[in-house]
């Protein structure tokens, strides 16, 4: 027996959408297999990671843990979304300090960052390390990723 | 995940009759439940979101003597109030290293109780500030002190279409000293081996709220004098039971329970001397 879906509407990266979803399913599968943004990244799929961090109303939160009927009528930012044509300095600092390796948690960190940026322009490293503590990189490119950081927001980076 | 329907009542009244159903369950900020659905831990045949009910407050407001933080209030909004800063700063502490960043956008301090892990972070707080649940259906509310909610792992004494709508704490008359402290296995992200508030006021008594070392979250009361002696530590950590699970053995947890006691009861007299 399948559930009834229901017609949704929000505004994913300033654009409004309609889609019609089941309940059971989350903002990051909608927004991954209806939606085709394919910038957000399952992983844990139970918010340890951060892989999958979108900005809901203005919050960075873990789109596998919302569902996708619990965002009508809301605000969602993906990765596609920062920046427009080209990258913002955020992602030109993690490329600069070779802050990505293996790419695939890199997604999370830039849209975790760049929410961290928005509330604290000018942060502290454990500030930056403390922001960032719920997304996992499983190559270990910690310290680049914190530089990285760091650099754009002006301050001193540890390299 | 499994198959379930979704509702999103707008009253109290619609919300409770929903949750009154058997297979319902809840949905606050879901960042317990979504885990559940998905190992199926849970199998709901319907999901109640109660983001959308009203009478379920977002706001953290002085009422009085008390403090009461509604229903819907995030982590992270807890974090950043002024009035749980200044009054309760060891639950400030504890909504600071719930999850992360991501985790305390979402997760709600109503949900942190009614999920009710043993190792619940904002529990230890909550008992040693001696706050209260406030738990209503339309026809009734009750307040229930925190040390009589929690019955067993992931149960409480919540009925069938009882939702808690606000917690509500005893602003301090007088200075008090408090510490908050948890021992995890990494920084980021982990659930607590051990967890424990201290809350001293000048009269000479000891509150402390421990979590992670008994099947539900406890309070243990005792006195400057008392702790003075070994045998009052004792006395104090007797309602204690930890257990060996895959964060902590039993032993590291006793031990890191008294090491990490001792310090907070260090801390918050220091405090209290301080201020008075």
């Amino acid at each position: 027996m399948s559930p009834t879906e229901s017609a949704i509407t929000l505004t994913v990266n300033g654009a409004r959408r309609t889609v019609r979803v089941s309940p059971s399913t989350t903002l990051l599968e909608m927004v991954r297999t209806r939606l085709e943004l394919t910038g957000s990244k399952e992983c844990c799929a139970e918010g340890e990671c951060g892989a999958c961090t979108m900005i809901l109303d203005g919050e960075p939160v873990n789109s596998c843990l919302v569902l996708a009927v619990e965002t009508d009528g809301s605000e969602v930012t993906t990765i596609e979304g920062i920046g427009g044509a080209g990258m913002t300095p955020l992602q030109e600092s993690f490329l600069t300090a070779g802050a990505i390796q293996c790419g695939f948690c890199i997604p999370g960190m830039v849209v975790a960052a760049t929410a961290l940026l928005e509330r604290i322009p000018r942060p502290t490293e454990s500030e930056v390390r403390e922001g960032l503590s719920g997304n996992l990189c499983r190559c270990g490119g910690y310290s680049r990723i914190s530089a990285a950081v760091m650099a754009v927001a002006g301050g001193n980076a540890a390299t | 995940m499994t198959w379930f329907e979704y509702q999103r009542p707008q009253s109290l009244g619609e919300a409770s009759d929903l949750l009154r159903k058997d297979d319902s369950v809840a949905l606050a900020g879901g960042t317990d439940l979504l885990v559940a659905l998905r190992h199926r831990a849970v199998r709901p045949a319907l999901v109640v979101d109660l983001k959308s009910v009203s009478d379920i407050a977002e706001g953290i407001e002085v009422e009085g003597d008390r403090l009461r933080i509604g229903g819907r209030v995030v982590m992270s909004r807890l974090t950043r109030n002024q009035h749980v800063g200044r009054h309760f700063p060891a639950l400030a502490q504890a909504a600071a290293v719930v999850g992360s960043v991501q985790i305390r956008n979402r997760a709600t301090l109503a949900g942190n109780l009614c999920n009710a892990s043993p190792a619940a972070d904002t529990a230890p707080a909550l008992l040693a500030y001696g706050a209260t649940v406030i738990a209503s259906r339309p026809d009734t509310t009750r307040s229930i002190p925190v040390e009589e909610f929690f019955t067993g792992p992931g149960t409480t004494v919540l009925e069938r279409g009882e939702i808690v709508t606000a917690v509500e704490l005893p602003i301090p008359p007088t200075t008090i000293g408090s510490a908050f402290a948890r021992v995890t296995r990494r920084r980021g992200v982990d659930l607590a081996s051990v967890s424990l508030a201290c809350i001293l006021d000048p009269s000479g008594r000891a509150r402390f709220g421990f979590g992670a070392v008994g099947p539900t979250p406890l309070l243990a009361e005792s006195t400057f004098d008392e702790l003075a002696t070994d045998e009052g530590w004792s006395r104090l950590l007797a309602v204690t039971s930890p257990i060996t699970d895959v964060r902590a053995g039993a032993e590291y947890r006793r031990a890191m329970l008294h090491v990490h006691s001792r310090r907070a009861f260090q801390a918050a007299s220091e405090q209290l001397r301080a201020a008075t």
